[in-house]
């Protein structure tokens, strides 16, 4: 088997005030696969998140992307393997242009010229938002600052992209633009999310997590199938939502 | 809630002003400015020369009368402080329609108003010709530190943000009925301003985190700007070095 892109082993994480965030998590994620990390608020899936790419290191356990285990010497190394978007894009995008904060990532990398522009610009069409490049990103809407983010992720060429909440706050049409580009992708993907029909229609894989544990981990339309499950992880489909019924 | 007071500032527009380099108009900004405050008060024609030049710019970049005067309303609380000095002075007096005024406090009132509009109007014929972004460039082009850029950018990248933040937070306090008549009722608001500085101050740390996702190290890249040729430099200094001969004409006639 191929060498897993994310191999998270036993890992374990307590809060400064002892609090427990995570107990013992098992994760792989295998190159090409598109995962949904599903739980309840609280469940832990932000402090897991942010220890794939070492904003947290391990208290116990270890953390591993594409063979590359997570040190502080690896750090630069694995923030490019791990590309993370975060919930909020105005927390991601602080540059003067669309353009300008897409390149951010690359030029922390050393890239430069025609490099850094052809990276830039494959980044920038792949969301479809190469339109924008030399607005600012206070005039943009929601959807187009949250595919923007996304560009300034996928400009790093990671490994995995980890989407958390990519849909929150996102109407219809937005939430459905947004489906159809990271469709295109073929990067690895990482979806944390609430929004249960957009990881049935994302996703193959799920994982639940709940307390700090993972506690399911299967075929997604299995996993939303099963109603106790889901009900004891306080996770609902949508009024009227039914799985395999056409999505 | 696309907050477009950040852009209200720029007027969009193909002219010459606007196609010259933001470095080069930066810099003839500061060399005009410094002309303008280096004149002698007494020599009033200077400042009328001065007042005209920057209005043909203004004219030339097409920014209209009205753009104009609405951005230059800032001044006022300037104004009328300055308004205030002719009393406040001591000295010699004169009488105008019948009032004691102070004769020094008259050209201090004088040189107060005239360098400052002056210096606003260079400002506003400047951000009027140039968009943020390339006003960003310039100060870069022009050696001023990156941390000081970056300090910029991220004020006026995430004022629109908190302003709108203030802007919610009002909105909701007015949907319970918090309706201030007097200024007694401007409590929640200062509160609510101290929230907002909370919040920024979280954010501050989120946005961090996500620079550091993206392989921030605590040097942030350079933004690259096209250079400036011979011709746009002589252009663009051509109006400073104009009012500097004005300047030194305003010291030589005293």
């Amino acid at each position: 088997m191929s060498v897993p892109t994310i191999a998270v082993t036993d890992l374990a994480f307590d809060y400064p005030d002892g609090t427990a965030a995570l107990k013992s998590v098992d994760l792989h994620i295998h190159p090409g696969e598109t995962v949904a990390l599903l739980g309840p608020n609280g469940a832990g899936k932000t402090t897991l998140i942010l220890h794939l790419n070492g904003i947290h290191m391990p208290q116990h356990g270890t953390v591993a992307v594409s063979g590359l285990q997570l040190t502080k010497d690896n750090m630069p190394e694995i923030r490019r393997r791990v590309g993370v978007v975060f919930q909020d894009p105005d927390d991601q995008l602080f540059m003067p242009t669309v353009r300008s904060d897409v390149e951010f990532g690359p030029r922390n990398l050393g890239l430069e010229g025609a490099e850094l522009d052809t990276r830039v610009d494959s980044a920038l069409d792949a969301m479809e938002v190469a339109d924008l490049a030399d607005r600012p990103p206070n005039h943009l809407s929601f959807g187009q600052k949250r595919r923007v983010a996304i560009a300034g992720v996928l400009a790093m060429e990671p490994s995995i992209i980890i989407l958390d909440e990519p849909t929150s706050n996102l109407d219809p049409a937005s939430r459905r633009e947004l489906a159809m580009a990271l469709k295109t992708l073929d990067t690895t993907q990482l979806v944390v999310t609430h929004d249960l029909p957009f990881a049935y229609q994302m996703c193959e894989r799920a994982v639940v997590m709940d307390h700090g544990e993972i506690v399911a981990n299967g075929p997604t339309p299995q996993l939303l199938a099963d109603d106790s499950l889901l009900a004891q992880h306080r996770l609902e489909l949508p009024y009227g939502f039914v799985i395999g019924a056409g999505s | 809630m696309a907050g477009g007071h950040v852009h209200a500032l720029y007027r969009h527009g193909d002219t010459l002003i606007h196609g010259l380099p933001p470095q080069v108009k930066v810099a003839a900004a500061f060399l005009f400015i410094f002309a303008v405050v280096a004149t002698p008060k007494e020599a009033w024609w200077a400042f009328v020369i001065y007042a005209s030049t920057l209005l043909s710019l203004a004219t030339a970049a097409r920014l209209g009368r009205r753009f104009v005067a609405t951005r230059m309303l800032i001044e006022v609380p300037f104004v009328l402080a300055a308004l205030l000095f002719p009393f406040v002075g001591g000295g010699a007096t004169v009488s105008v329609l019948g009032l004691e005024l102070s004769r020094s406090g008259l050209w201090d009132m004088w040189n107060v108003l005239a360098k400052a509009t002056l210096g606003l109007l260079t400002s506003v014929v400047l951000a009027g010709t140039t968009d943020i972004p390339s006003m960003l460039r310039g100060f870069e082009k022009l050696r001023v530190p990156r941390v000081l850029t970056a300090i910029m950018g991220f004020m006026i990248r995430y004022l629109d943000v908190v302003l709108g933040e203030f802007r919610r937070m009002r909105v909701a306090m007015h949907s319970r009925g918090h309706n201030p008549r007097s200024l007694a009722g401007i409590g929640p608001y200062a509160r609510s301003a101290g929230l907002i500085f909370i919040r920024s101050y979280e954010r501050g740390e989120r946005v961090y985190l996500a620079m550091a996702s993206r392989g921030y190290t605590g040097h942030m890249p350079s933004v690259n700007g096209d250079d400036a040729g011979i011709s746009q430099w002589s252009a663009g200094l051509a109006v400073p070095a104009f009012a500097w001969l004005v300047a030194a004409m305003a010291w030589w006639s005293l």
